[in-house]
């Protein structure tokens, strides 16, 4: 049995040490958020938070993670919507949308990092999380508007 | 267009119907016996409705049967009615309905004939009416072909027009007041005292009076949703992560399977050893499916972990199992016995080609994957009684047959939701996920079966856009392009498409020549002809079809002979062009961008112009050759698809088309090597990422004969834009995909 915090739960899940973060937060907690798009940390489908980093959810293994604090996107707003969900919402980034969680964390953690990220920052950042659909430019822009939304407050 | 012009409900067959407490609109099938035009004074035969619009005593629902599979036409379906309707386009529940002919789309009928999408000669208009005629009779209910507005841009405003009007019919009863007085605002009927009755309180009166017979559709000036900057209905719950995609679903009791099916496509399994895989955790059955196996499991990793663990002895296919092959075979097919046909033939290019001074050039471009990012699954439920399936699909009523099938149910047993899809790019338009789904939940009948594509097998089964190739010569003089030959192989698409879809399809393939014969130049002599290369791998659409590879072949050679010609490539374009509406869009695109000829310091700019899908494309690309490869800076692009219905949905599916085509066309290709494709995940066949997406400046312009759809029309022209981006900035001519072979980019 391993613990661990999830969106601010504690949750306990009885699964192979093996097993990635991604499938116990998929099927065994039922938080769909978080996508299965790779494996293999090509696409960046499945970026949550643990301990306040992005990290993709398809190469942590449940059997580290005991003790962790993950977040998802069912849990970044805590409640309401982050700046930057806003921000993709006013900026009409999602096409499919499948990408979309993951590339929202990882904005949010590049935020977190660098409250006024250049284009050049941006594209290194956000480099891992393919998107199929081809919404860079509207990435890009609703990042800024993140940004310059969260400077604001 | 047909814009202010009065329909007759009768037209597209409308009728309405009593649905618990409320009413339905949508288009009626009748018995085949009682097909109007019925005989005078005959009562209307009983039909059965199939709604766009239900008003039920609490909530608006509008069906949207186009299948979204990323391109927003739920929300453009939606837009389309809440117009006439008169609600808000938050107002409504969207759902997909259930597969049904009635929502037939005859607005791809234009892609089965063999005429320009230009040509609107009586001849034209007559097949294409025919062909529209055929779509309906078959009940063919297909998203693709960049139809779906098309298709449903007067349907479902009439849908919208005849509910408000039977709405408006019902209050105007109820208050004794003349309909003309009455008004429609956000899913209310206005009195002439300011009084509003909501439609949803009007429900069960509309249902008892027939439907309003004559509306005439508003002016797009009085339009206050379509056109204007409107949020896509899904936009919520796709930045939540609300959104439940096929992947998400879940059902109590349900396990997961995950599959192996031979890479060698559509050849046997001759033998399987499964014991390790069965001693893995979580792990509870293996199961013979078509040509491989399933592992079931109680979570998904355990399942694709043990079905890697299978071994499996695999027959051996009937295409040539190495890509050399492949390509031996495609060079091969440039004789007489494999050509199709000759589409056009002007002027005399036998005698043109004869003389000195002939450019001649091959092109290439390879199998490509579709590989949207939500990897293929299903949900299947199978019982005794029936089945029901959770799948997004591009073919609803195929999908039904095929399960139907399996499992012996008769079809009408056979429920199926459509989801919202994780992108498709024509992958949703195929069955490899439908069948095995089908036939593991058939043999677990009771227990609820979510199939999932691990990445890896969704690369191995899917089925590639075509292997295509050109032989192309030229006469380009001082100042003019004298005459060009373009000889074009592919693997047919259609035949290969259509005849897994159990519709084979005779002839020459329709889509090889796409890309190349719509072209509007006039070339004094030419000549356009297609050969089929067959027996290499099942192909399928892939965004934009045939214009992908063809759109690159014929606008790299253009700009080779008017290179040749000493000409400028953006204003011979322009010079060249026949067609106002296409000239208009060549000139947006320059105007964007201010042309100015050679820009010198590393730096390029490429003009492409193709017609797709109908939709005439402009784009320049502009790169910079860096000390570190290539980098693309800005993109411009001119589009005409008639009126804009939902403009930054427009933006986006132009700028992500764009996208689509240059990374393909730059880092991706999918090669064969023991009879199965050798890239299986990302890093192989990545499209593109972020840190290589240009700035992309996209408009819109409405000077086209007929309104059209923009998902697939941005791909073909991108690619030989950037060919010929490279060849203004370096002098090096790339005439194979994908290019990173050839030059490194940035
Ligand atoms: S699924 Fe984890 S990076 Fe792709
Ligand atoms: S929006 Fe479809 S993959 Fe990004």
């Amino acid at each position: 049995m391993i613990e661990l915090s999830v969106n601010g739960e504690t949750r306990q899940v009885d699964v192979e040490p093996d097993m990635p973060l991604l499938w116990v937060l998929r099927d065994e907690l039922g938080i769909t958020g978080p996508k299965y798009g790779c494996g293999v940390a090509q696409c960046g489908a499945c970026t949550v938070h643990v301990d306040g980093m992005a990290v993709r959810a398809c190469q942590a293994r449940i059997g580290d993670l005991a003790g962790a604090e993950v977040l998802t996107i069912e849990g970044l707003g805590a409640g309401t919507l982050h700046a930057v969900q806003q921000a993709w919402i006013d900026h009409q980034v999602p096409q499919c949308g499948y990408c979309q969680t993951g590339q929202i964390m990882q904005a949010a953690a590049l935020l977190d990092m660098n409250p006024a990220p250049t284009d050049e920052d941006i594209n290194k950042t956000m480099a891992g999380n393919l998107c199929r659909c081809g919404t860079y430019v509207r990435i890009r822009e609703a990042i800024h508007a993140a940004a310059a939304k969260m400077a604001e407050n | 267009m047909k814009d202010g012009m009065t329909f007759s409900r009768r037209a597209f067959l409308f009728g309405s119907a009593a649905v618990a407490g409320g009413v339905a609109f949508g288009p009626a099938v009748f018995a085949q016996d009682m097909a109007p035009p019925l005989p005078q004074g005959a009562a209307p035969p009983a039909a059965t409705i199939n709604p766009w619009v239900v008003i039920g005593p609490e909530r608006i629902t509008v069906v949207t049967p186009h299948a979204d599979v990323g391109q927003g036409v739920a929300s453009v379906q939606a837009a389309l009615i809440a117009e006439e309707l008169d609600i808000d386009l938050d107002q409504p529940d969207v759902s997909f309905g259930p597969p049904d002919p009635a929502y037939a789309n005859t607005g791809l009928a234009g892609e089965f004939v063999p005429f320009e999408a230009y040509d609107l000669s009586p001849e034209a208009e007559a097949a294409r009416k025919q062909a529209a005629d055929w779509i309906a009779s078959q009940g063919m209910q297909m998203t693709g072909g960049s139809s779906t507005v098309p298709d449903s841009y007067d349907k479902l405003r009439l849908a919208g027009a005849v509910a408000r009007e039977t709405v408006k019919a019902a209050a105007a009863k109820r208050s004794g007041m003349a309909v003309a007085d009455l008004t429609t605002e956000a899913g209310q009927v206005v009195l002439p005292d300011g009084t509003r009755i909501p439609y949803t309180e009007l429900a069960a009166e509309a249902a008892a009076i027939p439907p309003v017979e004559n509306v005439a559709l508003r002016d797009p000036s009085e339009w206050r949703i379509l056109g204007k900057p409107m949020q896509r209905v899904d936009v919520e719950a796709k930045a939540t992560g609300a959104m439940k995609f096929g992947l998400d679903l879940t059902l109590d009791g349900m396990v997961y399977a995950a599959l192996r099916v031979n890479p060698y496509k559509g050849a046997g399994l001759n033998g399987y050893d499964a014991a390790e895989a069965l001693a893995m955790p979580g792990v509870s059955s293996v199961v013979e499916v078509t040509n491989g196996i399933a592992v079931i499991a109680s979570n998904s990793w355990y399942a694709m972990r043990a079905a890697e663990a299978v071994k499996c002895d695999w027959a051996q296919g009937d295409y040539p199992p190495d890509q050399s092959e492949h390509w031996a075979v495609m060079e091969a097919s440039f004789a007489d016995e494999h050509r199709e046909k000759i589409w056009r033939d002007e002027g005399d290019v036998d005698t043109a080609l004869a003389g000195d001074g002939v450019i001649e050039a091959e092109y290439r471009a390879p199998y490509l994957a579709h590989q949207p990012l939500e990897p293929l699954s299903a949900l299947v439920l199978v019982t005794d009684e029936g089945a029901e399936i959770w799948v997004g699909h591009q073919i609803p009523n195929a999908v039904q047959g095929m399960v139907a099938q399996i499992t012996g149910h008769p079809v009408e047993k056979v429920v199926f939701h459509n989801l919202y899809s994780g992108g498709s790019f024509g992958h949703r338009l195929e069955f490899e996920n439908i069948r095995p789904a089908a036939e593991v939940a058939n043999k677990m009948r009771g227990t609820p079966v979510k199939l999932i594509f691990s990445r890896e097998e969704d690369f191995l089964q899917d089925f590639p856009r075509q292997l295509s190739m050109a032989r192309l010569r030229g006469v380009a003089r001082e100042g003019t392009i004298e005459a060009a030959e373009f000889l074009i192989s592919s693997t047919p698409v259609m035949a290969s498409q259509m005849g897994r879809l159990g519709m084979p399809v005779e002839g020459p393939d329709a889509q090889t020549p796409m890309g190349v014969r719509p072209m509007s130049y006039g070339i004094p002599n030419l000549r356009v002809s297609t050969y089929a290369a067959t027996g290499l791998s099942p192909v399928s659409s892939w965004r934009s079809v045939g214009a992908s590879t063809g759109g690159f072949f014929s606008e790299s050679f253009i700009d080779e002979l008017i290179h040749a010609a000493g000409l400028d490539p953006l204003q011979a374009r322009i010079d060249m062009c026949k067609i106002d509406y296409h000239r208009k869009v060549i000139e947006a695109a320059g105007e964007m961008c201010g042309w100015q000829g050679p820009l010198g310091d590393g730096k390029g700019r490429g003009v492409a112009f193709v017609e797709s899908f109908g939709v005439p494309v402009c784009e320049v690309v502009e790169v910079t050759a860096t000390e570190n490869g290539i980098r693309l800076d800005n993109v411009w692009v001119a589009a005409d698809v008639g009126p804009v219905l939902d403009p930054v949905n427009f933006q986006n599916l132009v700028q992500g088309g764009v996208v689509w085509a240059l990374g393909h066309a730059m880092n991706c290709e999918l090669t064969y090597a023991g009879g199965q494709v050798q890239q299986t995940n990302y890093q192989a066949h990545e499209g593109m990422r972020i840190h290589q997406c240009p700035a992309i400046e996209v408009r819109g312009l409405a000077n086209g004969p007929k309104i059209r759809g923009i998902g697939e029309p941005p791909v073909p022209p991108a690619a030989p834009a950037l060919a010929n981006a490279i060849f203004a900035a370096t002098g090096q001519r790339i005439r194979e995909m994908p290019f990173n072979r050839f030059i490194d980019f940035v």
